[in-house]
């Protein structure tokens, strides 16, 4: 059992419990048992989990120690037990996307990257909760129940993602998915002291992840450190002729490339720390540092049209929201309150099922659509995007990745900013051009800082972005970094 | 409501038409779910067709083989890079809640179809020329069916997704004759192209017109109604004419024409007002984030181009300036490609193709129709018919004859040559053994040969009669004429 206890409390737990398993030191149910066991125990305190699939883990977990027994090859994440949020659909298993309009809806198939995670011997532990549709950033939109930060129960984990960050580090699984529209894996990833992984858009395929904004949603990895992230984003990323946006590039294997930092030159763009809190720009000024010192140069770069991102996205995630959501109407699956006509039916089923965060947008990007409104709106938000793109363009002739803060502010109190979204809104500030550009981003631990309304220090991320299928690149900054410090390797003192 | 002459002359019908022709891929537009028509409700159906969560579309290369095979039909222009759109509507048959299709870059604008309108047999067919404003790719809707004395309806959605091209056209239509001239006229192509079966019971084809009426002489269009629900040629016509009719009265009453779409109702005659521009739906458009813009290269143009058959513009005028045909037989021969190709694998046989023409348009097809049969059901073979039509030609036996030979040819399924051999059917075109009949027959009558001499004519018909019979019809007619005329002076 105390083999089982080290890799679970191991810096890098996927790729522990992966070489474990595949040399049969321990097997993938000792695993599993043990993590259903660390769910049972802690997750009442959190809320990371929607529903726990003890059975369907059970089952992978054998079956993959017997395909051990035989001698077959287990996949590249043998025995490594998962959770998934619950906007990527599963097979059998219930998959709300933390709507009430989903509820009790059990897909009849699975998406690619559960499809993928399973081929590489991932267990499934369960859904994750998140903000309803992935639309928020506190995870206080589902309509399912909040997550608490391990950190701090008070506060929130961030969004949507919450459930993914908060499971990861709390250590209720060794990696989690999650998707990143706005900042949706990198700013939970940031409150929580998680790594977080939002890859290029279209390397990992969306099919079987529910839309929130078809043109910016990711797939990504939550995990302890990069090395895990590396290896499970492998494990995930990929061709699908299934997605007509994903990429036809092949997937490299990041564990092999070096993580020296000799040579790498960080953009700093000035944008990214204008008016930032001294609290938050001590560590991630102190992060580059230790980068530099280990041979990286810092170049200060210009991203003049970030100011325009959050407009901009609030115009494009909305419009495609409100085209993505118009499917839950009650006819087919989900939640349908009876009417006497098919208009009230309508209406009564989707003034039920859906939140009020949800209604927003959907209203919102409805109106952006109207005829008459397009070049006014999603035009000119489109025509923003490619400025955005642009500056990125630009900055990436003089730089390999982009440093800065992944959020202005650590984690906040639940229900500090449920009345005022617009607030809300502007804390993905850092995190939405990398989605109105397509490029691959990532939060990693770089330090603490003590919350302006009291109580314990609270992890801070450094984000780092890179230009379109560049991985490799924040791979490196990321693995240099956490080589030279061990911000990653702290647990949430009621979970350690 | 009819149209007085009157009117017509006064008034001029403003049409076009936006033609939806479903395309016979086997699988659907953005799934690999089967197209196939009918089947059990919600038997060809997947994720996707359902528009569960986390699905998304992947464009079928098939159908577009198919759009760009009827674009470059209509000689338009290919557009290298045309982008798909979401349209918005909430209806239980749109799964998604909206429609992928194309709005502001479709794959083929411009273009034009030729077709000749219909007329009596031996006339010229009037030629008129359509253009279109566009060819663009779409999913097609599920089917919802309301179930009389229950208060639910039922949806089936082996339909949705299903490839279609809409076919727009400019408002070169003038009569509600000319729409239906111009909806064969496509019907036929896509036949010939073997993209769509183009079964309006079955919804293969169909079609919406925008129709206005002006008074002749007038440059600006009047105000247009949008006519949908016309499932059959029959239906379109009739409701064209009927619109026609509704706007002229209105105009007539100083009324404004209101801008709306109207349904056609079959049992009533009638069309009925569904809803105003004013109701009219926003349908929310923008380009379709799930799916890159469609590019189509030079290359995939010029592989589809060089697999287009003969088309039917083509095939006409080969006929008539060719192979000497009227513009009428050509209309008619080419109006369906199983009866282009019949004519053709009989005239490859060496047959003369005027003949063949008529044989084919005035016996073949005239019987076929009465028995309901198609031409490839026809018991007569192509090879066959050229057999008949050659021995016709070569004088072996004369056009008279060769209709009993053609019956029995039906009835029996026997080769031309076989019956003539077997009944000793051999034109006599030996002049002394006809003349030697020719004055029996004048001999054995005297009162008739002296009617015809004294003016009446018709009796040399008589005459004819009474040869043929002691020939057994071998005779060759042209000459018993002659001689009969010549005995007869």
């Amino acid at each position: 059992m105390t083999a089982v206890k080290e890799l679970m409390s191991a810096p890098d737990p996927v790729a522990a419990i992966a070489a474990a398993v595949r040399s049969k030191q321990v097997t993938a149910l000792e695993i599993t048992e043990a993590y259903l066991a660390r769910i049972a125990a802690h997750d009442g305190k959190l809320g990371c989990y929607y529903r726990v699939d003890t059975d369907g883990a059970r089952a992978l977990a054998k079956n993959l120690d017997e395909k051990i027994a035989r001698g077959e090859e287990p996949g590249l994440l043998a025995g490594v037990p998962i959770g998934v949020k619950d906007l990527l659909v599963t097979s059998g298993v219930e998959t709300t996307a933390g709507s009430k309009i989903l509820e009790g809806w059990i897909p009849p198939y699975d998406g690619t990257v559960v499809a993928k995670l399973k081929v590489a011997g991932a267990i499934l532990l369960g859904k994750l909760s998140m903000d309803e549709f992935a639309m928020g950033s506190s995870n206080e939109t589902s309509a399912y129940g909040n997550v608490k930060n391990p950190w701090d129960r008070e506060r929130v984990p961030g969004g949507s993602s919450g459930g993914s960050a908060a499971a990861v580090a709390a250590g209720l699984c060794a990696a989690s998915i999650g998707t990143d529209t706005g900042g949706s894996i990198r700013q939970p990833a940031s409150l929580t002291g998680t790594t977080g992984l939002k890859p290029t858009y279209g390397r990992v395929s969306r099919y079987g992840v529910i839309a929130f904004a078809s043109s910016l949603d990711q797939v990504g990895p939550f995990a302890r450190s990069a090395a895990d992230a590396a290896l499970v984003l492998r494990a995930i990323s990929g061709h699908d002729p299934h997605d007509a946006t994903s990429l036809p590039e092949s997937v490299p294997d990041w564990s092999a490339e070096s993580s020296d930092p000799k040579g790498l030159r960080i953009g700093v763009p000035a944008e990214y720390f204008e008016g930032l809190e001294a609290s938050i720009a001590a560590p991630v000024n102190a992060a580059l540092k230790v980068l530099e010192a280990a041979g990286a140069t810092l170049v200060p770069v210009k991203l003049p049209h970030t100011r325009y991102g959050v407009a901009a996205y609030y115009i494009v995630a909305t419009a495609e929201c409100s085209s993505n959501l118009a499917r839950y109407d009650g006819v087919r699956y989900g939640l349908r309150v009876p009417a006497d006509s098919l208009g009230v039916m309508y209406k009564k089923t989707r003034a039920a099922g859906f939140g009020p965060e949800v209604k927003r947008r959907i209203m919102l990007g409805t109106y952006a659509l109207r005829s008459g409104y397009y070049d006014a709106y999603y035009r000119k938000a489109q025509q923003v995007r490619t400025l955005v793109k642009r500056d990125f363009e630009e900055a990436f002739r003089h730089c390999d990745v982009i440093a800065g803060p992944t959020s202005p502010q650590v984690a906040f109190k639940l229900g500090e900013k449920t009345a005022d979204p617009l607030s809300m809104y502007l804390s993905d500030i850092y995190t939405i051009p990398c989605n109105l550009a397509g490029l691959p981003g990532m939060s990693i631990p770089c330090g603490f800082a003590a919350p302006k309304d009291g109580g314990p220090q609270l992890p801070v991320g450094l984000q780092l972005l890179a230009a379109p299928l560049a991985e490799g690149q924040l791979f490196r900054a990321a693995r240099a970094l956490q080589q030279r410090t061990d911000f990653h390797t702290r647990r949430p003192p009621e979970f350690a | 409501m009819s149209i007085t002459a009157k009117d017509r002359a006064d008034f001029e019908a403003v049409i076009g038409l936006e033609c939806h022709v479903q395309l016979q891929t086997t699988t659907k537009a953005f799934t690999t779910a089967s197209a196939a028509f009918g089947g059990a409700p919600n038997s060809h159906v997947d994720p996707y067709t359902l528009a569960l969560p986390g699905t998304l579309p992947v464009l079928s290369r098939a159908a577009v083989d198919c759009a760009l095979k009827i674009g470059l039909a209509t000689s338009c222009t290919i557009r290298r890079v045309s982008r798909f759109a979401r349209k918005h509507y909430f209806y239980p048959d749109s799964p998604k809640g909206y429609q992928i299709s194309q709005y502001d870059e479709p794959l083929c604008e411009g273009g034009t179809v030729e077709f000749p309108m219909p007329c009596k047999p031996g006339e010229k067919p009037e030629l008129r020329s359509v253009r279109l404003t566009r060819i663009h790719m779409e999913e097609d809707a599920g089917k919802n069916t309301h179930v009389v004395g229950t208060p639910y309806s039922l949806v089936d959605f082996n339909r949705a997704g299903v490839a279609l091209v809409e076919i727009v056209s400019e408002p070169d239509i003038r009569s509600a004759q000319e729409a239906v001239a111009y909806l064969r006229a496509i019907r036929q192509i896509v036949r010939y192209l073997g993209i769509s079966d183009g079964n309006m019971d079955e919804g293969s084809l169909r079609a919406d017109a925008n129709v206005s009426v002006r008074p002749r002489g007038q440059a600006e269009y009047g105000t247009k109604a949008e006519l949908k629900n016309m499932n059959s040629f029959k239906n379109i016509e009739a409701a064209i004419e009927y619109e026609i009719g509704r706007q002229i009265e209105q105009v007539k009453r100083g009324e404004r024409v209101v801008q709306e779409s109207r349904l056609w109702n079959v049992e009533k005659s009638i069309s009925i007002s569904m809803r105003s521009k004013e109701e009219a739906h926003d349908y929310r458009y923008f380009p379709e984030p799930d799916l890159p813009p469609l590019s189509v290269d030079e290359a995939w143009i010029a592989d589809v181009q060089r697999g287009l058959p003969e088309l039917p513009v083509a095939k006409r005028r080969r006929y008539v300036e060719v192979l000497g045909l009227t513009e009428y037989d050509a209309a008619v021969l080419t109006a369906d490609q199983a009866i282009a190709a019949y004519f053709e694998a009989a005239q490859h046989e060496g047959a003369p193709p005027k003949l063949v023409a008529n044989w084919l348009g005035s016996e073949l097809l005239g019987r076929l129709n009465k028995e309901e049969k198609n031409i490839e059901q026809s018991p007569i073979s192509a090879l066959a018919l050229a057999g008949l039509t050659k021995l016709v030609d070569d004088k072996t036996i004369s056009g008279k004859m060769a209709k009993g030979v053609f019956d029995t040819m039906w009835a029996t399924g026997k080769t031309a040559r076989q019956i003539v051999d077997e009944e000793g059917l051999v034109q006599v075109t030996d002049s002394t053994a006809i003349e030697a009949a020719c004055k029996a027959a004048v001999d054995a009558n005297p009162k008739q040969a002296e009617a015809y001499r004294s003016g009446k004519a018709t009796m040399l018909g008589f005459f004819v009669g009474q040869v043929m019979k002691a020939t057994q019809g071998k005779a060759n007619p042209e000459l018993v004429n002659e001689i009969l005329k010549k005995l007869l002076s």
